[in-house]
């Protein structure tokens, strides 16, 4: 068998894996919903259709996700140019807490708006102190709430993507558009937006698909507000599977929809070569430098005040914290029971080892995508690419479900083995979350090497294997590591499919944190919400320092 | 002598493209071998085939008496400079050089004292420690060479070596290749679209078009004795005017009538008996002296000035002759008279008109 034939084997065996991954899960879950009573029936579908609630779900993770890309490019855009075209006291500062939200797994940052502004959280608090009053001053719930969350988390998607956007413009385009007589306004208008354009169609796209699969919100402070991936999992909760399995399907194609139609906007606007961004302008007024800076220092702070307000409680022992403005009392207790009490840290060991699995399987697999996609264009490396990419464009709920379906019965000439209550479901489930992750940081990995690497090595004798190991695993560190350090993150803070997926045995940190919040052990959920913190940032940072060194 | 690298019959498709068509040649050992081409001539496919990166669709490649045609690359015994060089820049200069022999499992202390000798023989001794960012163009093309020469191959390959580099550093650039692999009498094989780079670094030279080979000579042959017009017109300066033979004339000559008058010219081995023809005029073909009858009556429409002498461009009732002659010999908008010059042999040429 010759090369061209055994790399065309591999990426059949590749697409297999993918679409029994991928693809087979959802089509079950179709199959489900068209079923009732063992035959096939519009049956489940028309309840559905008939169901206000459903609908009225289906419109609210719609509206909130719009609404939430408005917010996050209100609050995001504007704090770019900000940061990168103004100089100013406080300016560093600033752009570094600005991108801090990200290092929050949505979990850990909804809770964190609730320990902060939600109804027994400090701002409640301090407003009933103050003002004498019997009860909260409000609610924090309905849309409202989660609107806050999203603009909160989601933001820094805007932020980072005008920042990348505006920094690779050259500063010829600002001088060609003065010296034609432009003046700031119409700069921006007409040259400086419209070569954002693509930059801002994929944060646009970013926050709307992470919005409408957004779990924790909802579910923490949804109240009356009904989104659908919280429907799903109420639904199923109810014993009402095939309704659930409509719902899921009514999910991935509104999200399918969503990519078709924004990628489609998005466009293909190539900023021409690599530019040189302009210096910020100097700010020169006394009067404006201090008021930016001063702003600067407070958005900043405010920004970090879920984190803080997460480590204070993360202090507060069992019991103690109850009408008082601020804790009366502090311990390190909480963090002691995380690593002393088997029951409180076997969820931190799952986290962990179900995380690297995970991770470090789907680098495996991107590996390989990476090689017959780029190096060896096989035909059908279309088709490995949108498998790969897929499961970005599906909510994690929608994934979570599928997987449950799939894998709930024994029947290996279907291909269906039973997985459910074992313990490899969840790290399954989130090695198919992180698939696009990984797949996405290795394809570009792969299309920036230049091939000739490969074939000089070959010239010197080196075989497949050496090449790999010597030429180009090292040149595509970057990739592997900014891959990996994503993928395990997203896995290590995973709510949205653990919470369908998860058994005893394998309750992973997010699980836990929802358990000791219910149990009113604030102190304890804060502190396995730190420690998710922690691990995020100190993740991230190894990555970009590893990163830096390869590039 | 049987050639020592033999191809024979290569044909490579891709798609419905037909990259390589019927390539045959033999190189012989220790010749140094210049693939001279337009792009999209395939001699950079040619080069890859030998390589081993491509497989032919038909045909053999043979070095040294071995079919190689299957062969992948890696056993190939074939040392290559590339075109990018292809250094791994996460690999310092020694380690880079190092490669090839590691490949082969060599020990560790032949190891060193090779790569010391390979970049002592690039003039690059003492860096092996130093990272590929640091080294300039021509020191990182030096780097390619020791590492492609390291492991000792039966040929070694050039893929435009010179095309990375700038002008000013390409002339020095080339003889110090020239003279490196002159000393160690290495069989080689490079591909330049540089007329330049050919002549200079080419013991002998193919000219690829489309795929096709359409001749191969020393310098010398092919430019005083090109086969045919595409040749005559990519080597070298000249200029082509349309022309028509008239018949036998004194001698081993021909009677042919051009741009209105008539001349005899020597016959060479394309030049047809009768009928229209082009004629190819190289700069030194002609002389500039008053318009008269049985001239070639033209007007001087721009001058290249190239030191002793200079480039004159006359128009002759629209077609555009090049002309060698002394610097202040003519100036722009002079109407002059273009004769043969005394020694034509090789620098006229007549092919049979393209149908």
């Amino acid at each position: 068998m010759n090369g061209r034939s055994r790399s065309r084997l591999a990426a059949w065996a590749l697409l297999l894996l993918l679409v029994w991954l991928v693809v087979y899960p959802l089509v079950l879950v179709l199959a489900d919903a068209l079923r009732a009573d063992g035959r096939w029936s519009l049956a489940w579908v028309r309840q559905f259709a008939a169901s206000g609630i459903e609908w009225s779900a289906l419109w609210g993770s719609v509206w909130i996700s719009l609404a939430s890309v408005a917010v996050a490019g209100l609050v995001g855009v504007p704090l770019a140019f900000l940061v990168e075209r103004l100089d100013f006291p406080g300016r560093r500062w600033l752009a570094t807490a600005l991108a801090l939200p990200a290092v929050l797994p949505p979990l850990v940052g909804s809770v964190a708006f609730l320990f902060l502004f939600g109804e027994t959280g400090f701002l409640a608090r301090l407003v009933q102190t103050i003002l004498r009053l019997d009860a909260p001053p409000w609610r924090f719930e309905g849309a409202l709430a989660i609107l806050l969350v999203h603009g909160y988390t989601m933001y820094a998607y805007f932020y980072l993507f005008t920042r990348a956007g505006l920094a690779s413009l050259d500063t010829s385009v600002y001088e060609a558009a003065a010296s034609l007589g432009a003046g700031r306004r119409r700069t921006l208008t007409r040259v400086v937006l419209p070569l954002l354009r693509p930059a801002l169609g994929g944060a646009a796209l970013l926050v709307f698909m992470t919005s409408l699969a957004s779990f924790s919100a909802p579910y923490l402070f949804g109240g009356g507000f009904r989104v659908m991936t919280t429907q799903i999992v109420a639904t199923r909760l109810n014993g009402d599977e095939s309704l659930a399995m409509v719902e899921t399907v009514s999910l991935t194609l509104v999200a399918l929809a969503a990519l078709w139609l924004l990628s489609r906007v998005e466009g293909d606007v190539a900023v021409a070569g690599k530019g040189v961004a302009p210096a910020p302008r100097q700010v020169t007024s006394r009067a404006r430098r201090a008021l930016l800076g001063g702003a600067a220092w407070l958005v900043g702070t405010a920004l970090l005040l879920p984190h803080l307000t997460l480590l204070l409680v993360s202090f507060v022992p069992l019991g103690t914290w109850t009408t008082e403005a601020v804790p009366p009392a502090y311990t390190l207790r909480n963090y002691v029971t995380l690593v002393t009490d088997p029951v409180r840290w076997r969820p931190l060991l799952n986290s962990l080892w179900m995380a690297l699995a995970a991770t470090a399987a789907a680098v495996a697999l991107a590996i390989v995508a990476g090689m017959l996609v780029v190096r060896r264009r096989v035909p059908e490396r279309r088709w490995i690419e949108v498998l790969l990419a897929m499961p970005w464009a599906v909510p994690g709920t929608v994934f979570a479900i599928a997987l449950a379906t799939a894998f709930s019965v024994h029947r290996p000439a279907l291909a269906r083995v039973v997985l459910i209550g074992t313990v490899w479901l969840l790290p399954l489930a989130y090695l198919v979350r992180n698939l696009p992750l990984t797949g996405r940081a290795l394809l570009a990995g792969f299309r920036g090497l230049d091939p000739a690497l490969d074939e000089a090595a070959a010239t010197l004798g080196a075989g497949r294997l050496r090449t790999l190991a010597r030429v180009t695993l090292p040149l595509l560190r970057p990739a592997l590591v900014a891959g990996a350090t994503l993928a395990f993150v997203t896995a290590f803070g995973d709510f949205v499919t653990s919470i369908v997926l998860y058994t005893y045995d394998t309750r992973p940190i997010s699980l836990e944190i929802l358990g000791s919040l219910r149990q009113s052990d604030v102190g304890v959920a804060a502190a396995y919400g730190v420690v998710l913190m922690l691990v995020s940032a100190t993740v991230f940072a190894l990555g970009a320092e590893r990163r830096a060194e390869g590039g | 002598m049987s050639p020592f690298v033999e191809l024979s019959g290569l044909v490579k498709r891709f798609g419905d493209q037909l990259a390589v068509d019927g390539v045959a040649l033999g190189i012989i050992r220790g010749e140094i071998f210049a693939l001279l081409g337009p792009s999209g001539s395939g001699k950079t496919t040619t080069l890859r085939l030998l390589a081993g990166f491509e497989m032919p669709d038909a045909g053999r490649v043979v070095v040294d008496g071995a079919d190689l045609t299957r062969t992948p690359p890696v056993a190939r015994r074939v040392g290559m400079v590339f075109q990018h060089y292809a250094l791994f820049p996460h690999l310092d200069v020694g380690e880079n050089v190092a490669f090839g022999l590691e490949s082969q499992g060599v020990g560790r202390g032949e190891i060193a004292r090779r790569v010391r000798q390979a970049l002592a023989l690039v003039d690059l001794a003492g860096t092996e420690r130093r990272r590929i960012a640091q080294l300039s163009g021509g020191q990182q093309q030096r780097v390619a060479l020791a590492r492609a020469l390291a492991p000792e191959p039966q040929i070694l390959l050039l893929d435009e070596p010179l095309s990375n580099l700038d002008p000013a550093l390409r002339e020095r650039t080339r003889r110090e290749l020239r003279e490196v692999i002159q000393r160690i009498g290495i069989t080689t094989i490079l591909v330049t679209h540089e007329q330049d780079e050919a002549f200079d670094l080419g013991d002998r030279v193919a000219v690829l078009r489309n795929g096709r080979l359409e001749q191969v000579g020393t310098p010398d042959e092919l430019y005083t004795a090109p086969a045919n017009l595409f040749v005559g017109r990519f080597i070298g300066r000249s200029s082509a005017a349309p022309a028509e033979v008239l018949g036998a004339g004194a001698g081993d000559r021909v009677r042919v009538r051009v741009l209105g008058v008539e001349w005899e010219l020597e016959r060479d081995a394309n030049t047809p008996a009768r009928g229209p023809a082009v004629m190819l005029l190289r700069p030194d073909a002609l002389w500039p002296a008053a318009p008269a009858p049985g001239r070639i009556v033209g007007r001087v429409v721009s001058r290249r000035f190239i030191g002793p002498s200079a480039l004159f461009t006359v128009d002759a009732s629209g077609i555009p002759l090049e002309v060698s002659a002394p610097a202040q010999a003519l100036s722009i908008g002079e109407e002059v008279g273009l004769v043969p010059s005394r020694r034509t042999g090789g620098s006229a040429h007549l092919f049979p008109a393209p149908p």
